[in-house]
């Protein structure tokens, strides 16, 4: 069975794209605060989402809508009617991370596969037999906090199907659980559906050295022609104890590409692509790239040497939690 | 308004940690939450006082409550979960995990880890067995208000985080052990030597936050000063005070004086000025624009309303 | 690990001359005609521009003398350029291929930030809402261009894959046919 490639689409363009380069699967989200990628300029409307599952029906794609944002009290509806829609439009699947939430769609649309986000930041086997039996959970996203053993030992303990993070942005708190971007900003990945948002963030060029703030906190300093990450907080340059650095994380981006065949013997069913931010062009380049990897691997054939790098943040990758070392 | 006493969330020797809860039993608290809740591997170190400390509360009229930890992955993490459900003690949740080992329709707490933003989220563990919800600190005031109603209809019990080091993260990574250059597996227990968080500032020298082993927390401490007023009308029935090193019963007697109306709106914080003034107060999750913002501009304390 | 690095073209010498001298203002109303022709075709770039659709946007070629201060102005845009610096609600600075490279798809503009081909200033939001408009848009100017100049087309869309191949700079919307 050739592991399936699960890649995100922020723009009907890039959904597009990734199904032209080969994605088996996209994930994408209503532009609105039901999705954790709710930026500027991005993501579907109602017409949008029909048509873009459409040609992805057309052409063997499957379609997966994100409504893993954890709802706000006073105004559920705005999510009850996300799940509805997400329905209606023909979605395969919908990834959802709320309790009250997976209650209200396991009672009211029971004919909707359901995922669980990995906002809903599930790492170990007792509790995601736990989420299948409550609320019918047929698919896992596994916070990207377990090494490829652990991943092994929870498939071994229950059928759900696991999908992991191969490729893109690393979140190195477990996710869902974390309010460091509304502690600085106000906005946060659980109500929000950002992380560090761009309305937060402040660049000063000065003599080519470039300052990156995050709601007025200064997150990193980058000398001329030095590469340039994004100013997440968890990545960010700081002093603690005398000692000053990338305390929690370098600025970095994961690629398991190498993992695959690890990942693949690990008993996990898909492999995930961050990114529905970043643009169609990195889409369908990384999509190309992991097609190839697990056609090979399904064919026998070497893993081909990947290129990736300069589409990574801070050019830097690293394998994040799947090797155990990284903790 | 009752008050609970959080988990201890810093690693304290086995001698300070008996010394905390043996002086809880003076304390004019409501309800203790006991046990660890960041990092497993400090356990071994304190584990068989816990009991002792659990039954002296107890004497001592205090409601005891036993938490989880806030991210279960090992197989050892699991059974520790499992074996708490069978104490014979209420458990507080932090990790869902511990729910595939309570029986339905038995009572359990929810702890602030867990993310309870809504009222079906609130609704599904009542009727799951929550008897009691401290909700998440990122919750604005006006999340609250629903969800105190929410609750108050099922019968359940609503708590807010009411002072100390916002628990902002928590991750597989240990950052005590990372900064220290050791790996999580051989981290020597770095966080010990920070009994109430590592400050993080940034390059330009302003604080941010403060680390805790696998834990992230905020620099500032939270104080609900401010609030309490508000709160109280929404329906909270209890503020949560989390352990720090010093001065503890001392707070746990200024908080209770101010939800007893002894003290006015904005003389909680100033006491607190007074008697810490190198540490900063945040409210900002519950009324500011974020986190880290403080309503107490003025060192004066205003009339109550 | 190491990084393969992808060499972003400069600018021909010779335009960056020309637009030493050339009048400005005929060049503006001509790339504003030109703008208003695209906002025709793409109505959902503007919508998902959002609350930014008032915006200006100040973008650089730092190897030109010039910049374009564009105003999408809810579907009726403007490009004005000018010689001086020019300030706006966000500046996105690059060289020019850089910039057209976005704009056709053929870099991703995330990948160019890290890499500092790219600055970012002012209000990065309303950048990053322009950037993510523009991508899913699916723009070719060339393409636009050669509709506009009618029976010249043909002629014209030789000298534009000349120019393609002399300078390396992206002027088309590349290829993106089936791969599987």
């Amino acid at each position: 069975m050739v592991m399936e490639i699960v890649c995100p689409a922020g723009t009907p363009a890039a959904l597009r794209a990734a199904v032209k380069a080969g994605a088996h699967t996209i994930y994408c989200g209503f532009n609105d605060e039901t999705n954790a990628r709710n930026f500027p300029g991005l993501n579907f409307d109602r017409t949008e989402m029909r048509s873009g599952i459409s040609f992805a029906h057309e052409h063997g794609a499957k379609v997966l809508v994100a409504i893993n944002t954890f709802p706000r009290a006073g105004s559920e509806s705005i999510w009850h009617h996300a799940v509805a829609d997400a329905e209606t439009c023909g979605a395969d699947a919908v990834i959802l991370a709320d309790l009250g939430l997976l209650d209200h769609t396991a009672r009211n649309h029971p004919g909707l596969r359901r995922h669980l986000s990995v906002q809903a930041a599930a790492a170990n086997a007792d509790v995601i037999n736990f989420y299948a039996e409550t609320f019918g959970v047929r698919r896992v996203v596994l916070p990207r906090v377990l090494s490829v053993h652990e991943i092994s030992a929870i498939n071994a303990e229950t059928d759900v199907e696991t999908e992991v993070f191969v490729f893109g942005g690393l979140c190195v708190m477990a996710e869902g659980r974390c309010s460091l971007s509304s502690y600085a900003t106000g906005l946060s990945p659980n109500m929000n559906g950002v992380c560090s948002p761009a309305s937060h963030v402040e660049y000063e060029e000065d003599d080519g050295a470039l300052d990156a703030r995050l709601g007025g906190y200064l997150i990193h300093r980058v000398e001329r022609n030095a590469p340039a990450p994004y100013p997440t907080l968890c990545k960010g340059c700081f002093s603690a104890g005398g000692k000053t650095g990338h305390l929690f994380e370098d600025p970095v981006s994961l690629n398991a590409e190498r993992l695959i065949p690890q990942l693949q013997k690990a008993g996990v069913t898909a492999l995930k692509i961050e990114g529905r931010q970043r643009s169609k062009s990195y889409v369908a380049q990384v999509v190309r790239n992991f097609r190839a990897a697990v056609d090979a691997l399904d064919a026998g054939r070497p893993l081909p040497q990947g290129m990736l790098a300069r589409l990574s943040e801070g050019q830097a990758m690293t394998t994040g939690a799947y090797k155990k070392t990284w903790r | 308004m009752e008050l609970t006493v959080g988990p201890n969330q810093f690693f304290w020797s086995a001698e300070r940690w008996e010394s905390f809860y043996s002086d809880l039993t003076q304390s004019t608290v409501d309800r203790v939450v006991i046990g660890e809740l960041v990092c497993s591997k400090r356990l071994p170190f304190y584990q068989d006082r816990i009991p002792e400390a659990v039954s002296r509360l107890l004497d001592a009229g205090k409601e005891v409550t036993l938490t989880t930890l806030a991210l279960v992955t090992l197989k050892r993490e699991l059974k520790l979960t499992a074996e708490l459900a069978d104490m014979g003690v209420m458990v507080e949740i932090n990790d869902l995990t511990a729910l595939a080992y309570i029986p339905n329709g038995c009572a359990f707490s929810v702890g602030p880890l867990v993310n309870v933003y809504n009222e079906s989220t609130v609704n599904w563990l009542a009727s799951r067995g929550a008897r009691r919800i401290c909700l998440p600190p990122e919750l604005p005031v006006e999340s609250v208000k629903v969800l105190a109603q929410a609750a108050k209809d099922k019968g359940v019990a609503i708590e807010v985080w009411g002072h100390g080091r916002l628990p902002l993260a928590i991750s597989g990574r240990c950052y005590h052990a990372r900064l220290n250059g050791r790996s999580k597996d051989n981290c020597q227990f770095a966080c010990e030597d920070d009994p109430d968080g590592l400050d993080v500032v940034t390059s330009d020298g302003v604080p941010i936050m403060a680390m805790n082993g696998v834990q992230t927390l905020s620099d500032s401490y939270a104080c609900t000063d401010h609030q309490i007023d508000l709160l109280r009308d929404a329906g909270v029935s209890a503020l949560r005070l989390s352990p720090q090193a010093d001065g503890f019963l001392e707070l746990c007697d200024l908080y209770r004086r101010r939800v007893d109306g002894v003290l006015a709106q904005g003389e909680l914080g100033q006491a607190m000025r007074d008697k810490h003034p190198d540490i900063r107060l945040s409210d900002g999750f519950l009324t500011g624009r974020c986190g880290a913002e403080w309503s107490g501009t003025s060192d004066q304390p205003s009339k109550a309303p | 690990m190491s990084v393969p690095q992808t060499q972003i073209p400069q600018c021909p010498v010779a335009l960056a001359t020309a637009l030493r001298f050339v009048p400005l203002v005929p060049l503006s109303l001509s790339l504003t005609a030109f703008s208003r022709r695209i906002a025709k075709a793409h109505p959902d770039m503007f919508r998902r521009l959002g609350k930014h659709n008032r915006a200006l946007f100040v973008l650089d070629p730092t190897d030109l003398p010039v910049v374009l201060l564009l105003k999408p102005n809810n579907g009726l845009p403007t490009i004005t350029v000018s010689r001086q610096h020019g300030d706006g609600t966000a500046r996105i600075s690059g060289p020019l291929a850089a910039l057209l490279g976005l704009v056709h798809g053929a870099f991703d503009g995330d990948a160019l930030f890290f890499s500092r081909d790219l600055v970012i200033q002012g209000d990065t939001a309303a950048a990053l809402a322009l950037r993510n408009a523009i991508d899913d848009a699916e723009l070719d100017l060339a393409h636009e261009v050669t509709i506009v100049s009618g029976p010249l087309a043909r002629s014209l869309e030789q000298v534009i894959a000349f120019a393609e191949r002399r300078t390396g700079l992206c002027l088309t919307r590349p290829e993106d046919s089936l791969s599987w």
